[in-house]
């Protein structure tokens, strides 16, 4: 089936009316099916150069919860080649000897704000919340991106292979995060994760509730929050129903391409939802909450991919277990707002022994550099109520779930052959307050070396000021 | 019913009571690199009266075995606002700031000290035994009298009372002030000018002769404390030049003890402020830029500092996410990390513990706190392991010899829904 994506609307009505015109001498030729792009701003990413790499010695933590000891690791052509007690070593790769060091997979941040909400946080670089209607799904975080944004500097020092950057959440409906790599390009395309799915950003609670109420305008509680989406979620289910129609009739070659439906960019997302393409990542603090979510979205038939924050996720633990919904959290944030009241150290712990998905997240442009710390101190808090947690599966709430709440697991946050060598070297254990990456790899290549101040990046914005030369 | 709980849950071990003798510890004293291999710490009556190691234990002393175990000084928080607010976002609870007071630096914090604050329990958890209670600036760039507390479960809570006064410069005092930081100097010298003429001549003061006075009596009178050298005066400024200007201050007013606070580009000046004598109180993982005035924010600043001679005390400052007192030994543990990065400067173990306990406890002059010595009070710690580790936990807490109930609200809700699942009743109703 020959498709035509509506890449502008001149263009497209031009060529598909020659299409038609085509279509009457030869009968055989396929019908002209108008589609909504699926990915109209592809990445434009390209891995820096890399040289094969075996690192020897070392404790590896692979993100997929298993622990090498004294074991190997050869990145080659972008990928992990080969892991285990012993692997090949090919003539002319670099022999990194890293006994009594740790490697493990790179972290992956599933909510950042970063190139959103930029350092210097001045009024002008306030670009993370379109504040200005409750629901604006057609917006999308990346086109705010700063990519000069000093943060993403500090996040590849701090052992980040990837990051999601999220709208805020003003709005119930926030807009479209993106996956990032925290590697410098000139345009945030530069800066996209090749093929990794759109989310869609909710937000649940106080913050929507507390912007519009204050405005005198629905919503103002939280059955305001759910009303709103719910009738949102009705139009989107009718907006998909015109386009499957469309599609259906386009196919069977009963519509024209002038048929096709006008494109509703917020809707556009929303359907994109319903249909399973895009992710709903959806900040909501409560239990009671994430589960008036749940039933809203069996209700529009939408699946919900995590919820962040998720302060209270180890209420129902076994009901978000059982939904196959992950729950990205903080280690200890709690009791700065009403709906963090109920915060325990204990959270992703007990997220986690329920046999949930769990995800350790930052929200902040500074704890995104050591959530290898955050996750250290979950670990300690589920020990400390019995459980046995080992450091390698604590590392999966780093690296592989994170990663499967993104749409990209099949592709990085662990290191296993054929998966992308996004890799963290540590100088002491990781989850030790004394341990730093030395070395991070980002698809095979040597973006951040502690010791050598060429592979340590300085944004634009740092560049000739104060400060410039200073180790972070 | 809170309170009634807590007691519940706590040991029977009264400031007055048997001499405590905790045996078998190594011993961190917060006095440089001091390590006490099998040491003794007697406890009587609140105090410290004999540490060393290997020590007898005296006749009828209760013997704590802390074999395997490390034993600190309580932590001290050189910046919090445990006490004063309960939910930050909630303003009906939170007293940190008046933004429409017509008083400034005459609010006085030990006022609103809450002793029955959850966060109370949830902090001496984590080993944190006293705090020190910062005002935040709400009408003016003063913003008030802080407090020194201590997080026992049956008090006294307040340690301190008036224990500093706090004002903000920099880009907070600029907007306080008016819109500029000139207009925040002008406010500070006027302000202070007030106070000394109040303090020379109350009576002319009272009789309104002062025609031009922009300061509430209350206000120059709290100020004449700070005048006088009598209480520090924490000043909050980031950028180097603003630095430098709080430095000059000395000239002008002999007296005054000035503390800086934030301080994220001191390291730029960092021989400056030592020569002045000046302590700091900042973070030690600012290293963003995330704003004009912390343009060189280094995670360098508390090493380069350390270096210097500046006495540096770690505080749970703003600017971090999610910065709470009971995350401060690992802020010291992550001061001695940066030491280990190739250029980093970062602090010794000493020196880290140092800036958690005895650095807070010299600046804020409470010289029986901050150091396990004899005469000390006995705020103490047991952990169970490497003190500034994100893993290791205190097994128990003393404040002024006081053992203290280890458990909270929060370990209260993990309890309770460590096994989820439905029984003969909700879960809301075993505690």
């Amino acid at each position: 089936m020959r498709t035509w994506l509506l890449l502008a609307v001149a263009g497209s009505a031009l060529t598909t009316g020659a299409q038609a015109k085509d279509r009457k001498s030869e009968p055989a030729s396929p019908p002209v099916v108008v589609q909504v792009p699926k990915d109209p701003w592809p990445s434009q990413y390209k891995p820096y150069p890399g040289q094969t790499t075996v690192i020897r010695g070392a404790t590896i933590y692979d993100g997929a919860g298993r622990r090498y000891e004294n074991a190997m690791i050869r990145l080659e052509g972008g990928k992990v080649a080969e892991i285990g007690a012993t692997v090949a070593v090919p003539e002319g790769a670099r022999l990194i000897e890293a006994a009594g060091k740790y490697v493990t997979a790179g972290i992956i941040d599933i909510h950042s704000h970063l190139g959103v909400y930029p350092s210097p946080g001045v009024q002008a670089h306030s670009d993370g919340n379109e504040a200005t209607s409750p629901a604006r799904p057609e917006v999308w975080a990346e086109h705010s991106v700063w990519p000069q944004d000093p943060g993403f500097s500090r996040a590849l020092a701090g052992g980040i292979t990837a990051l999601h950057a999220l709208p805020g959440s003003a709005n119930l409906f926030g807009g479209r995060g993106v996956t990032l790599k925290p590697v410098y390009g000139r345009s945030v395309q530069e800066m996209k994760f090749p093929g990794a799915p759109y989310s869609l950003k909710m937000a649940c609670g106080e913050n929507p509730k507390r912007v519009y109420g204050s405005r005198n305008q629905l919503p103002a509680t939280r059955m305001g929050n759910i009303a709103y989406a719910r009738q949102l979620w009705s139009d989107a289910a009718i907006y998909k129903r015109k386009w499957d129609d469309y599609t259906r009739r386009a196919e069977a070659g009963t519509a024209k391409p002038t048929d096709a439906p006008r494109r509703e960019l917020n809707l556009d997302t929303l359907a994109g939802v319903l249909a399973g393409e895009i992710l709903i990542q959806n900040h909501c603090y409560r239990a009671d909450e994430m589960a008036n979510v749940i039933s809203m979205s069996r209700e529009f038939g939408y699946k919900v991919t995590a919820f962040h924050h998720a302060v209270e996720s180890y209420k129902i633990a076994d009901m978000l277990k059982a939904e196959g919904i992950c729950s990205a959290m903080w280690a200890d944030w709690y009791g700065f707002k009403m709906e963090s009241f109920d915060g325990i150290r204990e959270n992703i712990a007990l997220v986690d022994a329920a046999g949930a998905c769990a995800i350790v997240h930052s929200d902040d442009g500074n704890g995104i550099q050591r959530l290898n710390q955050e996750a250290a101190k979950a670990m300690a808090a589920g020990r400390r109520l019995g459980m046995t947690i080992t450091p390698e599966h604590a590392w999966t709430w780093l690296s592989l779930n994170p990663a499967k709440g993104l749409g990209i697991g099949d592709r990085t946050g662990s290191l296993e052959p054929g998966k992308a060598a996004d890799v963290v070297l540590w100088s002491a254990e990781p989850f030790s307050v004394y341990a730093r990456p030395t070395h991070v790899w980002i698809d095979g290549a040597l973006m951040h070396d502690w010791g050598d101040p060429k592979r340590r990046p300085v944004s634009d914005f740092e560049l000739g000021q104060p400060g410039v030369g200073e180790v972070k | 019913m809170k309170r009634v709980l807590l007691l519940a849950g706590l040991a029977a071990t009264p400031a007055i009571a048997a001499p405590v003798a905790i045996t078998g510890a190594t011993a961190l004293t917060g006095v440089g690199e001091q390590r006490i291999e099998n040491a003794t710490i007697i406890i009587d009556n609140g105090r410290i009266t004999a540490i060393g190691s290997g020590l007898a234990v005296p006749a009828g002393a209760t013997r704590v075995d802390a074999s395997g175990r490390i034993i600190t000084p309580g932590i001290i928080a050189a910046a919090s606002d445990l006490g004063i607010s309960e939910v930050e976002g909630v303003r009906e609870t939170n007293d940190a700031g008046a933004r429409q007071s017509a008083f400034s630096a005459a609010l006085d914090l030990s006022t609103a000290i809450n002793p029955n604050s959850l966060h109370f329990a949830i902090n001496r958890m984590a080993g944190i035994t006293r705090a020190v209670v910062m005002p935040g600036a709400g009408s003016n760039i003063f913003a008030g009298q802080g407090a020194v507390i201590s997080l026992a479960a049956n008090g006294p809570t307040v340690t301190r009372a008036r224990a500093f006064q706090y004002v903000e410069m920099g880009e907070n005092g600029a907007r306080l002030a008016g819109g500029s930081r000139p207009a925040a100097w002008a406010q500070l010298s006027n302000m202070l000018a007030e106070a000394a003429r109040l303090a020379a001549n109350p009576a002319a003061f009272d009789r309104g002769q002062d025609s031009g006075s922009l300061t509430k009596r209350l206000d120059a009178e709290a100020l004449g404390a700070v005048l006088a050298g009598r209480q520090p005066l924490l000043i909050h400024a980031q950028r180097a030049s603003d630095i430098r200007e709080v430095l000059n201050l000395k000239a002008r007013y002999p007296a005054l003890r000035p503390v800086l606070i934030g301080a994220r580009e001191a390291w730029l000046v960092a021989a400056d402020i030592a020569r002045a004598g000046v302590p700091v109180i900042t973070h030690s993982l600012y290293d963003l830029p995330d704003d004009f005035e912390t343009l060189a924010s280094s995670r360098n600043n508390p090493g380069h500092l350390q270096a210097a001679g500046v006495t540096v005390a770690l505080g749970a400052l703003g600017g971090i996410g999610g910065t709470t007192p009971v995350n401060l030994p690992g802020y010291a543990g992550n001061a001695v990390a940066q030491g280990t990065v190739p250029g980093g400067k970062g602090l010794t173990k000493g020196q880290a513990l140092a800036s958690i306990t005895a650095n807070p406890a010299r600046i804020f002059g409470l010289a029986d706190l901050g150091t396990l010595a004899v005469g000390s009070r006995a705020d103490v710690v047991i952990w169970d392991g490497d003190p500034l580790e994100l893993t290791s936990t205190p097994v128990a807490v003393y404040i002024d010899g006081a053992a203290q109930p280890m458990r909270s609200r929060q370990t209260d809700l993990a309890n309770r829904y460590k096994a989820l699942g439905r029984t003969d009743l909700p879960l809301q109703y075993p505690r």
